[in-house]
């Protein structure tokens, strides 16, 4: 393959002595391969090559971006982002001071899933789909598995030279049952940031997630309405992230004076007891790294502190516009786009309250468990559980078709009245903005209880 | 290309190459202000093979890296599915023109112009909302060749322009949004500029309902977002092959309310989601897919239908270099004969419905959904009275689409893949606080 090595020190060169404000550039090597399952057979299994790489200037606030993967006339390409950029600008540039760096990151894990073979893959994943299709009533499977491994170069006019080493891992299963006409599905979602033995070991959960989906094909669909709701971690994690974490990346927030009012810091949003964290510096999982798209160190940043606002998630020009310090939360999720506001690892902190506890006093409630996905409006948000029963008088009773729920973040948060003891992390997720999707970020949360909760149904 | 061909051609009885390149250029607002000019350059190649009777498949951006395509795409061979199918051969394509020579040449200056007046447009009506909005155009090239002597290549434009609002009040926050997509340069903002401001209009008050089932009008962008995803699901090949489709067994049967016709159509001229040929160079063809609400017709790439003893469609996608999969391209909807005036004067206590959000996140396969109104009005004796939040509505489309009340009269295109007139619900649950 070409030596990007090469290419990026021909670009930190280039980035040098143009009339900008402002010039960075990333190249990106990637190398993935990827297994999809229809049913019993393989429906796609193979490997990509990808080489490409971007500028990006700033002049007088303005900015210009270029993509390309033909890695010709790379100073026409710097040319052309600073022409762009100051057909845009007009006012001052700003971007929250950061040291120059220049350090090589390598990934922490020992061995790039990548360049395992397609048969040791396709081993682990028939012996999964092997025990969705002994269940009984199955009446197929989707099972899509994808990784990757990147060598991302960054350098800018400030000196900076950046190389990171970054892998991930999804696999998504799905099991899907039929009677008539009637049609159910449940799906696992599993992630890591690069280690293939950590989706090894889940051959348990799959043989109950094929058993669960078959008890849907009879279980009642709950009654529209208003109740108290218990999240499992893993819904939880997406709730948060929907819930919450969107509003704080100040993108969103930074030249918007109504949305500044309401997300001054020191609002209050929920009881003492809610504490709520995005940090890329936890080591190990899909959100992590050492330093962002724009060469900034990943921090940990409370969000919510003893329930009020304490702190958001910035890029350099969000921090310089809101007088804030930088928080090393600027990605992009390939070469492509340029680095945009986002979240990493976002989790609840644990409180204190057992699971036990947390129910025994519902007289009429809902579980919800394990996600299909959320969406948020900033204001409003809905998250969509895979698996959910009733809780009555203090104890789980009938598997309900899956929910969906919805909230606003004005109250809901302040709704949660019980925090749990048992923060888990889940690796499985991918977060879309700005048709940036799915970018690797990883949520957590103890389990929670919400009142008040609106849940779609019958 | 022909250099891939030739090398796969010597370790497999089959290949395919199939190219995509793109050059793209947008002017996008940030906070009602121009913030950025972006161009993307773009190139890959994908290979396919058929080799001791496997399918396998590779990409890559590096056009010069032919041997590492055809290496990779041999290792993948050894584990592909059994190829029942048998690459078409030179053939003859229909006249579906997707490409304007306008578009290319339109300056950053004129679609920055397109913006501002757009922003300007809207804001003039509703001084504190603050915009995004984006500008675009693109040029997309496919070239496909394969080792039965097919081949295919043709050229497509985009231009599209967008715009999303928000206005705050206190904490309550209202979004509103348009766009529009052609493979002719859009001239004027001011179709997308009015259905903004006919939302600002609507949602100018708030009304509530309480937790009953009422009757729905899906506007076309409320039929997107609301019952397209299931129905995308169900008529894929792939699912009816797999018995995941509710409709899979119920070909020639009446399944909709007998006024319901579907097409997928990718022939209609000057249309985003258009084409000549799919992905593996089948000839483009419009499906119809219901027809006086009778299943008519399932999507089928080549190896799908294979399996399925049938032809394709010419509906085989390639997205990211993988394998082609059935894939709608646009979905019409026949029109009805009721407007949507009709529609809201028949309406005693009811909804109109623009955006549920969340509503394709849940049991798609099973045609259930339920979302939040982010969008949407509560009418009151034929009139849109004021916009509702906190409102959840749930349905499943084989119930809802076995009984419409009309379908309307007015067809509009929704983010380029669909084209639908209004329906008009009886009965739906809605939940709210």
């Amino acid at each position: 393959m070409t030596d990007i090595e090469a290419i990026g020190h021909q670009l930190a060169e280039a980035v040098k002595g143009y009339s900008a404000d402002y010039i960075e550039a990333r190249l990106e090597e990637s190398h993935t391969s990827h297994i999809t399952y229809r049913g019993k057979e393989i429906e796609s299994i193979g490997r990509s090559t990808a080489i490409g790489g971007n500028v990006r200037a700033l002049v007088r606030g303005g900015w210009g971006f270029v993509t390309f993967n033909n890695l010709n006339d790379l100073p026409g390409r710097v040319e052309l982002a600073v022409k762009q950029a100051q057909i845009v600008g007009n006012e001052e540039s700003k971007l929250a001071p950061v040291e120059p760096v220049v350090e090589n990151v390598p990934s922490q894990v020992d061995k790039n899933p990548v360049t395992i073979s397609l048969a040791e893959k396709k081993r682990l994943l028939d012996e999964y789909n092997d025990i969705i299709w002994h269940t009984p009533k199955i009446q197929t499977s989707v099972i899509g598995y994808g990784d990757s491994h990147k060598k991302v170069i960054f350098t800018n006019s400030s000196g900076s030279y950046v190389e990171q080493e970054r892998m991930d891992i999804t696999l998504r299963l799905t099991a899907i049952a039929a009677e008539d006409s009637n049609i159910q599905q449940v799906g696992l979602s599993l992630g890591s940031s690069g280690d293939f033995n950590s989706i090894q070991d889940y051959h348990q959960q799959v043989r109950l997630m094929a058993q669960r989906v078959v008890e849907l094909l009879s279980a009642p669909q709950v009654k529209g309405g208003e109740y108290t709701v218990v999240l499992d971690p893993v819904l939880a994690g997406v709730f948060v992230h929907e819930a919450f974490g969107h509003l704080s990346e100040s993108d969103f927030v930074y030249e918007n004076d109504r949305l500044r009012q309401i997300m001054v810091l020191g609002k209050k949003f929920g009881s003492t007891e809610l504490n709520i964290v995005d940090s890329a510096a936890i080591p190990g999982l899909r959100g992590s790294y050492k330093y962002d798209d724009e060469g900034v160190p990943a921090t940990k940043t409370y969000l919510i502190r003893e329930g009020k606002l304490v702190g958001r998630l910035h890029s350099r020009e969000t921090a310089a516009k809101m007088k804030e310090k930088p928080t090393g939360n600027a990605r992009a999720i390939n070469y492509r786009y340029p680095p945009i506001v986002r979240m990493t690892n976002t989790y609840i902190e644990p409180g204190a309250v057992s699971f036990d506890d947390m129910i025994s006093d519902i007289r009429e409630g809902i579980y919800a468990k394990n996600w299909y996905g959320g969406m948020t409006s900033m204001e409003m948000f809905t998250f969509s559980a895979g698996e959910a029963y009733m809780i009555r008088n203090g104890k789980l009773a009938e598997l309900l078709r899956p929910v969906v729920l919805t909230g606003n973040v004005f109250t809901t948060l302040n709704n949660i009245d019980a925090i749990g003891n048992d923060l888990e992390m889940n690796q499985g997720g991918g977060c879309g903005k700005a048709a940036q999707v799915p970018l690797p970020v990883s949520n957590g949360s103890p389990h929670i209880r919400i009142r008040h909760c609106l849940v779609g149904g019958r | 290309m022909e250099n891939i061909l030739a090398q796969a051609k010597k370790v497999a009885g089959e290949a395919e190459v199939f190219m995509v390149s793109s050059e793209e250029t947008s002017v996008q607002f940030e906070a009602n202000r121009l913030k950025h000019v972006q161009t993307k350059q773009s190139s890959q190649v994908a290979l396919r093979i058929v080799r001791q009777g496997r399918i396998g498949c590779s990409s890559t951006t590096e056009l010069g890296n032919s041997q590492g395509l055809v290496d990779n795409a041999v290792e993948s061979s050894q584990f592909g599915m059994l190829a029942k199918f048998e690459l078409p051969s030179l053939g003859s394509y229909p006249g579906v023109t997707v490409f304007d020579p306008g578009v290319e040449p339109v300056p950053i200056a004129e679609m920055t112009k397109l913006g501002d007046e757009l922003i300007a447009t809207v804001k003039s009506h509703t001084p504190d909302i603050i915009c995004q909005a984006e500008v675009t155009k693109s040029i997309i090239s496919v070239s496909i060749i394969n080792s039965r002597g097919g081949q295919s290549d043709y050229r497509k434009s985009i231009f599209s322009l967008g715009i999303g609002g928000s206005l705050i009040r206190d904490t309550d926050m209202l979004f509103v949004g348009e766009s529009e997509s052609s493979c002719h340069p859009l001239a004027e903002s001011k179709v997308v500029a009015d259905v903004v401001l006919q939302q600002l209009e609507l949602a100018r008050s708030q009304a509530s309902v309480s937790s009953q089932p009422l009757p729905v009008v899906f506007t076309p962008n409320g039929v997107a977002s609301a019952l397209v995803p299931s129905l995308m699901a169900a008529f894929n090949g792939k699912t009816v092959l797999e018995g995941a489709s509710p409709i899979g067994n119920r070909l020639g049967h009446r399944v909709f309310d007998e006024r319901l016709s579907l097409w997928d159509n990718p022939t209609i001229a000057y249309r985003p989601g258009s084409r000549p040929c799919d992905d593996e160079s089948v000839p483009s063809q419009c499906t119809p897919l219901v027809e006086q609400g009778t299943i008519a017709n399932f999507l089928y790439d080549l190896q799908t239908a294979a399996m399925a003893h049938t032809r394709s469609t010419g509906n085989g996608s390639r997205n990211h270099g993988g394998l082609p999969v059935p894939s709608p391209t646009a979905f019409v909807v026949a029109p009805g004969d009721t407007t949507f005036d009709e529609m809201l004067n028949d309406m005693k206590e009811g909804l109109v419905i623009e955006w549920l959000m969340g509503a394709g996140q849940g049991n798609i396969l099973g045609g259930d959904f339920s979302g939040n109104v982010l969008l949407g009005y509560k009418v009151e004796s034929g009139k849109r009275v004021g916009r509702v939040k906190n409102t959840m509505v749930s349905g499943n489309i084989y119930q809802v689409l076995k009984q419409i009340a009309a379908i309307g009269s007015e067809p509009k295109w929704v983010g380029g893949f669909l084209q639908t007139p209004p329906l008009y619900c009886p009965s739906l649950s809605v939940a709210a606080k």
